[in-house]
């Protein structure tokens, strides 16, 4: 019977940053970023892959870290919340974000962020049915979502203009 | 969570001798959608655990001659966003295109979500009608299996433990076969479906020529309505005949109570979202 959990090594780049931890093999990557890497600005809520809250980008793909095993995301590129701003300028979704009010406590923010920049990356356009339906998957208790619909359509035009 | 074994093969055929050695203790992971959550939730506590992070390749999407070929470890977002789906099954790209969100998609695999055998994944009853395979190889070799014949209870399938699922076998959906996957969503978009039917028609002079129906969400294993497809094969494309012939899914169906639905509601449900969904491939004004 072992007592230690079986640890793993992960090596990852994180938001352009090589890093890596030895982590048990259940550990998940929410949990690595949070915990290992003192990365908090990604939020763990419903813990099943609903809420989004948890959203990154691993490998240019949309990921629910809360149940993604840390050992997977081995040799992968990940981005969070963390790698929105760049040189102390905020990314223009974030600026959207706060222009707009597109958030109250903030817990789904990160989620909601990451998941936005993901589709204008993939979709520099959207319409708005198209932000509606890409965005389904990121939970809010607090906004009622008009004004992160609004955050999300404004940036899109500030880019364009 | 529970500690576990893990094993990375580099190979499909390095995971199933893994498979060989601890069998029924052992789960494969994929895109973990499934399992990370039922591990996390004690749902299942396997001893082992067969990552194929490390396996190169099986996500293709590829066309063999009359049929589909699609790797094991292809995204449901890779089936929703694939031109080759799109111009020779477009009901299978309209289908994983409504499964969950885009973040589940991205990530969920279609082996996992086959292999998962939930009877409320959205894309089985599409395979079943239509008539999609599965290749499942073991250290001893391979066999090929109807998704029809696929799944015995909720989560229990024929797939044995030592199987993997590898590749799955579509053939094209011809293009005069009008095919629509119906979800019913009562409550958020993420969810779910209440009921699913998936149904594929060809109407010439008026008349039913050939006509599909199978249903997601409504017992223990996905359904394929045969006696539906008989009360329409060669009959006139009209709505009372459509009506007719899915009033008898209510006798088909075996629902459970959940919080999407009372088991009496979606067997109501199930008649009405396969009458619309016939109306529509048959080109039946409502």
């Amino acid at each position: 019977m072992t007592t230690e959990p079986r640890s793993v090594n992960v090596r990852l780049t994180v938001n352009g940053t090589p890093r890596e931890a030895a982590v048990p093999v259940y550990r998940t990557l929410v949990d690595l970023l949070r915990y290992d890497l003192g990365l908090t600005g990604t939020k763990e809520a419903c813990g099943v892959g609903v809420c989004g809250a948890c959203t990154v980008v691993v490998n240019g793909n949309l990921t629910a870290s809360c149940i993604t095993l840390a050992f997977k995301a081995d040799g992968a590129t990940v981005e969070t919340v963390e790698g929105m701003a760049r040189d102390g300028e905020l990314h223009p979704l974030q600026a959207s974000f706060i222009e707009h009010g597109g958030f109250q406590c903030g817990a789904c923010t990160p989620g909601q962020l990451v998941a936005a920049k993901a589709l204008l990356d993939s979709n520099p356009e959207p319409t708005e049915d198209e932000v509606r339906r890409w965005m389904s998957g990121n939970l809010c208790r607090c906004t009622g979502y008009a004004q992160i619909l609004d955050a999300i359509v404004k940036a899109t035009a500030a880019r364009e203009a | 969570m529970h500690d576990f074994e893990l094993h990375a093969p580099d190979s499909i055929h390095e995971a199933v001798e893994i498979l060989a050695e601890h069998g029924g203790s052992t789960r494969v992971l994929a895109g973990g959608t499934a399992l990370t959550t039922m591990v996390k939730q004690s749902l299942v506590r396997p001893d082992h655990i067969v990552s194929l992070h490390r396996v190169p390749g099986w996500s293709h999407v590829a066309r063999l001659g009359p049929e589909i070929n699609i790797g094991m470890l292809a995204t449901h977002r890779a089936i929703e966003t694939s031109p080759l789906i799109r111009e020779h099954a477009p009901l299978l790209a309209d289908t994983y295109a409504q499964v969950a969100t885009v973040r589940i998609r991205s990530m969920a695999t279609v082996g996992g979500g086959i292999a998962h055998g939930d009877p409320a994944q959205d894309p089985l009853p599409t395979l079943l009608a239509l008539n999609a395979r599965v290749r499942l190889l073991s250290a001893t070799g391979e066999r090929q299996v109807p998704v029809g014949d696929l799944f015995r209870d909720f989560f229990d399938t024929d797939i044995g433990p030592d199987e993997l699922l590898i590749e799955v076998q579509v053939p094209a959906q011809p293009h005069d076969l009008e095919g629509v996957y119906l979800k019913f969503l009562p409550r958020s978009e993420d969810d779910y479906a209440t009921v699913g039917v998936a149904a594929l028609a060809r109407v010439e002079r008026g008349r039913f020529q050939e006509a599909r129906v199978a249903l997601g969400a409504v017992g223990p294993v996905p359904l394929r309505a045969t006696a539906v497809e008989q009360a329409l094969q060669g009959r006139k494309a009209d709505a009372a005949t459509v009506r007719k012939a899915a009033e008898l899914v209510g006798d088909l169906v075996d629902p459970v109570d959940d919080a999407r639905g009372s088991a009496d509601y979606k067997r109501d449900m199930a008649v009405v979202f396969t009458r619309r969904a016939l109306e529509q491939v048959a080109g039946i004004p409502r």
